[in-house]
Parts: structure tokens; C-alpha cells; sequence
């Protein structure tokens, strides 16, 4: 075991993928001698050349064509995304190319070996463009695979799950936390699971669930909570998509009561899939309405951030409505 | 750390300087005149009788599969269809210049380079009537082929999409050692899309060795190439990316192969890409969607019918004697026949089952897709005469 952040953990996932595997390649603006703006990708180039880790132009569709080509041709592609706000020129060979590839060909042919790596989330004075969390518009897209870590445990074992999935995979790496989740991560290799939520505090009142950094907020909102007796049990959803409905409704099962979470928007959000779903499964087990605790309806914002974000007091607030409705 | 000048290849003047006329003046490469002779000065490319009538062949059972497709399309019997009429050469005598063991990225216009891989009618037709016996497990529109066996990468519909994956494809190809490349093949009007800027750079950039084929055929379904770009097409645009650039006629078989010959071999030593540019004529309208007398004149088409790429290298063909007139139309009347007897029997054939709706979205299908799959079914069974193609085969 060693203490990292979530960016050496990051670091070590592409170090141990890249080691075991000469097909791995990671590019992205300034992934190369400089590391990637984050540093995720620091002497990744010295250990394994230029040919493997390198710099590619600034235009985000063509970094994400030339990931699909790569991968289509049966290396392994890890693309980086400086940050998940600019996602969107690459939307479309994410839609409409990763994502179909395989259904559109019988299988013939896929971008499974395709990891697209992206920083996303607030809480860092980003204002409208460094601050988004787009994972709702990509869990509307068949074919894709949504994944985000709370910490650094889970993210070397998600991200090396990731690039060895046989299907495109969209990492979301919650940028707020990158250096200040620290904790012990194993230096071997290991994975773990895609599609499979985590129950990380057993609690018997209300179910609460989130996922990256948002998870954070979470165990701080259930700390309050349980001061005033309210038992939560905490739940990490990991992957969006697709996602782990069952132990998701088992818990809500057990406890009667849902509060979902994101920075992302309210509206169409990833929390109203949640919610459908849970109320579909589990509308007689549930003794008050889910709860949403969102992002407001407008962009991003910069000096009203901090009451823009769905933060520990209004998840609390959210739980205290949950029980007394 | 390298220390690095951006400037030191940029001359200083000391007025000012506006490049008026930067567009370059790019000839295109023609070896056979209309007539089918060598023009004078040109140079026959190493093309031997097999091969020759191979092309020839190829760009002549198109025709004849465009023809009755189109017609097909008009009586009904498939949904939709997209005939590359005139620019049979382009696809045809290009994937001749290549190695089978090249991968072909295509757009949507190249089924001749398709065919001279070995796609065989029935396969052509299993495709276009969404068969169960198409690989691609008739999931897309007619004329979206793609065939593994023969390294042709599936089509798919957005424009462009292909050329920045070309490149990594390629890139794959040189960090694996193959001693292959892709060819990615595209229209002037895909040009404009982001997606062709972003490749042909990172190509440049990247060292991939690519060949970027431009069909410039003139029209973007309506839209004429002079309202798609200034300049005189596509070929500048490869300069400017700082990637070695050939113009060539496309309707003039030999020209494209000799130009595909030179730029396969140049990709392929100095890892990088090659862009052609072969400058056609779209006979056909883009699409069975389409009605062209709304935006071009039956003089110009005239014009251009003068230039049939395959009476061209017919004419050529008599005069080595490797080519019997007679012969050959005995040969088309037999593809005609091929063409019809397959497409009737083809049309028989069910779609694939039900279960089929779901496979391949993912490497293993889902809990929700298994889940929705169900509901399906259960739903199929219960209104069976709404959904004659699959209801009978649910178990």
C-alpha cells in the first residue's frame, strides 16, 4: 500500500496498464513531457517514448477520431480530454462513432479498447467552462460506458477495469478532489468492477446516493444527519452507465427512502433516471417522494458557486424532509 | 529540453504583404485521352492485363448494380439507394493500387472499391435489404457495407467522421509494424466538415501513413462546389497541412491508379500521409432522394457523360487487345442477369430475429436491455400481426 492522491492513482493505473500492455497508448493536449495540465500523465512519455504517450493538436474531435481509428484497428486508446467542458466538439465521434461502432457493424468491428479520460465538477472557481458535469448527456447514448471514482482506491482499480473493458468507456475524473483525496492504494495491479454500485455506510433511515466527488458531500450530509439519529446508508453508483439498479433499489428497499445527487442541472439529470427507476421497482417500499439535490437550471456559475452547489447542508436539508414528509 | 524556434523558416519583408493570389496552380494528372489513347508525354503505369481488366470489370458491374438498384429503389423493393455513376474509376482503380491487406474507410460512394475487394452480389444484396445473413446484421441503410474479411471498415452516415480515424487507424497500423495503411476516401463537401481539418493535421502531425482520397465531384447533393469552398478544390488544403498532395483526372482509371501506386508507396516509407484529389463528375444524383434537374442542366451532364471513365479505359483496353467487344457485352448481359437473379432471391430472406435488437450495443447485453428485450416480446406476442417480420420466430 501506498498514500496517493487521486492524480498519482490515476498515474499509477496508466504506469501499470502501459507496462502490461505495449498496445496501450495515451494522448491528449499536453499529455506528453509536460504530463497533461493536471499532471495525470507525468513521465508516463520518459518511461515508454514518444510513440505511446504523446501531445496531439488542440481539437478535441479529432483527438476522439483518431482514439476511435486506433482502437477500431485493435490497440488500446486511452484519449484525454483537458476537461470534460470541452467535450462537445467530440461529441459527435463520441454519439454517433464510439458509441455505435460495434451495433452499426454486427460486431464486426468495435472501439472496445477506447478509454476516454476527462476531468469534470465544480468547486474550483471554474466558472462556466471548467466546471461542468456532462455524464447526462452520455448515459443517453447507448453503446457507452459512464465511470467515475470518489477516491484514489477506486480510481486506479476503475480506470485499469476501464481500459481493459471490451467496450468505450467515459472516465470522469472528479477534478476538485484530484489532490485532495489521499488514501492507501494497493501498488499492485488490480480492478475493480464496471456496472456495480457500492454500498460504503450501511444505514437503516434514508438511502443516499451519489457519485465522485459529490460522494464526499454525502458522508459529510450523513454525519449530521446520524447526530440527530437519522440512520443513512451511503451509496457510490461508480458507473452511470450502465448503472446498478439492483443494489441501488435494494437499498432503498431496506430503508424506505431515496435522495439522489449531482452538480449536474436538475432537469434531466441522471437523478431523474434514478428516481423513474426506483419509483418503478420500488413504489411500495417508499415512505416519502426521492428527493433530488442538484445543480440549479442555468450554467455554471462563477461567484455564486458556492450556493450554486449541492453541498452538505442542502443534502441535509433534503434527508430532514425525506423523513418528516 | 530542445529549444525551439517558430520563426526560423519565416522570412521578414518590410512592406506590406497580402497574398492575393496564394491559391497554387495544382494540374491534375491524365494519362488516357477520352479517346482511350496515351496522351503524348504520359506514362503508362505498370498495369497488367489481369489487373486492367479487373478494374474495368469492377467499374462495369457498378454500373450495372447502380442501375438496377436505382430501379429497385423506384419499384420499392428497398428503402433506399446511392449509385456513384461516372466515378466508378475513382474507387475502383484506387483500391486496385492498394494491398489487400490495407484497411478502406469509406464514405458512402465507393462501392467499387468494395466490389474489387471481392463483396459479391449476394453479399451486396444481403446488405441492402437488411438481411439476416448481412453481417452487419441490418442495422443500417442500404449502401452502409462493411466487411471485415475484406479490411473495409462499416460505413456509417455522418460525413467526415472517418477521416480523423484514418489517421488513427494508420497510426495503429505503423505502431504495429504492419506494412500496410488505410485509405480513407471522402467527397469535396465532407471537406467542410471539422472532421477533415482535424484529421488531415493530426495525420500530418502524427506521422500516420494515410492516404486521403477526395472524390470532387462537383456537387454536395444540390450544392455546387463553388458555394462549398474558394479556390479550385480540395488539393490546396493538403498543402497546407504540410502533407504531400496529387491531383488527378477521375474519370482516367490509369491516372488513379498510377497517382494511388505513387502515394501508397511514399505514405508507406516515409510514414505519413499522401492526399489525392480526383476530379469527377457525380452522373448520378446523390441519392434516390434526390432529383438533380432541380440544380444542374442537362447540357452539363452532357458534358460529363463525354467523359465516361469506362468507355474511356475501354477504348484503351481494345487498343492493347486485351479487350473483344463482343465478349464484353456478353459479359455485361451476364452481370445483369447475376444482379437480377440474386436480388429476387434475396428479398426472401427473413431479417434477423428479434433478439438481434439488442446484441452488440455492448460486448454482453445488459441487464436493462435484457429487461426491455423482455418486455418487448411479451408485448410482440400478444399483437403478432403488428409485427410480422419477427413475431413468428419468438419462442
Amino acid at each position: 500500500m501506498a498514500q496517493m492522491n487521486m492524480l498519482q492513482a490515476v498515474n499509477d493505473a496508466l504506469m501499470t496498464a502501459m507496462s502490461e500492455d505495449e498496445r496501450v497508448m495515451v494522448f491528449g493536449e499536453d499529455v506528453g513531457h509536460f504530463g497533461g495540465v493536471f499532471r495525470a500523465t507525468s513521465h508516463l512519455q520518459e518511461k515508454f517514448g514518444r510513440d505511446r504517450v504523446f501531445n496531439t493538436p488542440l481539437v478535441e474531435q479529432g483527438i476522439i477520431g483518431f482514439a476511435n481509428g486506433l482502437a477500431s484497428q485493435g490497440s488500446i486508446a486511452v484519449a484525454e480530454i483537458q476537461f470534460g467542458d470541452y467535450i462537445f466538439p467530440a461529441f459527435d465521434q463520441i454519439v454517433n462513432e464510439s458509441a455505435k461502432w460495434r451495433y452499426r457493424s454486427g460486431g464486426q468491428f468495435s472501439v472496445g479498447s477506447l478509454t476516454i479520460r476527462t476531468p469534470y465538477g465544480g468547486g474550483i472557481a471554474g466558472g462556466l467552462y471548467h466546471s461542468q458535469s456532462p455524464e447526462a448527456y452520455f448515459a443517453h447514448t447507448p453503446g457507452m460506458k459512464i465511470v467515475t471514482p470518489r477516491n484514489p482506491y477506486q480510481a486506479k482499480g476503475l480506470l485499469l477495469a476501464a481500459i481493459r473493458d471490451d467496450n468505450p468507456v467515459l472516465f470522469m475524473e472528479p477534478k476538485r478532489i484530484y489532490r485532495a483525496s489521499v488514501g492507501d492504494v494497493p501498488e499492485e495491479d488490480y480492478e475493480l468492477p464496471l456496472g456495480k454500485a457500492e454500498v460504503v455506510k450501511e444505514g437503516t433511515d434514508v438511502t443516499l446516493l451519489a457519485w465522485g466527488a459529490q460522494m464526499e458531500i454525502m458522508e459529510k450530509a450523513a454525519v449530521r444527519a446520524e447526530k440527530e439519529g437519522i440512520s443513512c446508508e451511503v451509496v457510490d453508483l461508480r458507473s452511470i452507465l450502465p448503472w446498478d439498479a439492483e443494489t441501488v433499489c435494494a437499498s432503498v428497499e431496506k430503508t424506505g427512502r431515496l435522495v439522489v445527487s449531482h452538480e449536474a442541472p436538475q432537469t434531466a439529470g441522471f437523478a431523474a433516471e434514478v428516481a423513474a427507476k426506483v419509483q418503478e421497482r420500488c413504489f411500495l417500499y417508499l415512505e416519502s417522494p426521492i428527493a433530488r439535490v442538484c445543480g440549479l437550471d442555468t450554467p455554471f456559475p462563477l461567484a455564486h458557486e458556492k450556493e450554486y452547489m449541492p453541498d452538505e447542508l442542502k443534502v441535509y436539508e433534503a434527508i430532514k424532509r425525506t423523513m418528516n414528509f | 529540453m530542445k529549444t525551439r524556434n517558430h520563426l526560423s523558416n519565416v522570412g521578414v519583408v518590410n512592406q506590406v504583404n497580402v497574398i492575393e493570389n496564394g491559391l497554387l496552380d495544382i494540374p491534375m494528372l491524365q494519362i488516357l485521352a477520352p479517346d482511350g489513347s496515351v496522351l503524348e508525354g504520359a506514362k503508362e503505369p505498370n498495369l497488367d492485363k489481369e489487373t486492367a481488366l479487373k478494374i474495368f470489370h469492377t467499374m462495369q458491374f457498378i454500373r450495372v448494380l447502380d442501375e438496377r438498384m436505382v430501379a429497385a429503389q423506384r419499384q420499392g423493393r428497398i428503402s433506399f439507394y446511392l449509385a456513384s455513376t461516372g466515378e466508378e474509376a475513382a474507387s475502383a482503380a484506387s483500391a486496385a493500387a492498394l494491398s489487400f491487406d490495407d484497411m478502406i474507410m469509406s464514405q458512402y460512394r465507393e462501392q467499387a472499391a468494395l466490389a474489387y475487394r471481392g463483396y459479391t452480389t449476394e453479399q451486396f444484396m444481403n446488405q441492402m435489404f437488411s438481411n439476416e445473413k448481412e453481417p452487419n446484421k441490418g442495422r443500417q441503410m442500404p449502401i452502409h457495407y462493411g466487411a471485415k474479411e475484406l479490411i473495409f471498415m462499416t460505413i456509417s452516415s455522418p460525413l467526415g467522421t472517418q477521416i480523423p480515424q484514418a489517421a488513427g487507424y494508420a497510426y495503429g497500423q505503423k505502431m504495429a509494424g504492419n506494412d500496410a495503411l488505410t485509405i480513407c476516401y471522402f467527397g469535396e463537401g465532407a471537406a467542410s466538415e471539422g472532421d477533415f481539418h482535424a484529421g488531415l493535421n493530426m495525420a500530418a502531425v502524427l506521422n500516420c501513413p494515410t492516404i486521403f482520397f477526395c472524390r470532387n465531384n462537383g456537387y454536395a447533393i444540390s450544392t455546387p462546389a463553388d458555394e462549398q469552398f474558394k479556390g479550385d478544390g480540395i488539393a490546396s488544403r493538403g498543402i497546407g497541412y504540410g502533407i504531400k498532395t496529387i491531383r488527378v483526372d477521375g474519370n482516367d482509371a490509369l491516372a488513379i491508379y498510377a497517382a494511388t501506386e505513387e502515394a501508397r508507396k511514399i505514405a508507406l516509407a516515409e510514414k505519413c500521409p499522401v492526399l489525392i484529389e480526383a476530379m469527377s463528375y457525380r452522373l448520378a444524383a446523390h441519392s434516390t432522394s434526390d432529383d438533380p434537374t432541380g440544380y444542374r442542366s442537362k447540357e452539363e451532364e452532357a458534358q460529363w457523360k463525354e467523359k465516361d471513365p469506362i468507355a474511356r479505359m475501354a477504348n484503351w483496353l481494345v487498343s492493347k487487345g486485351w479487350l473483344d467487344l463482343d465478349t464484353n457485352g456478353k459479359e455485361v448481359e451476364a452481370m445483369r442477369q447475376d444482379v437480377l437473379t440474386e436480388l429476387k432471391r434475396v428479398e426472401k430472406v427473413p431479417v434477423c430475429p428479434i433478439d438481434d435488437l439488442v446484441t452488440d450495443v455492448y460486448s454482453e447485453v445488459p441487464w436493462h436491455l435484457e429487461e426491455q428485450l423482455e418486455e418487448l416480446k411479451a408485448h410482440i406476442k400478444k399483437y403478432p400481426e403488428h409485427y410480422p417480420k419477427t413475431a413468428g420466430r419468438i419462442k
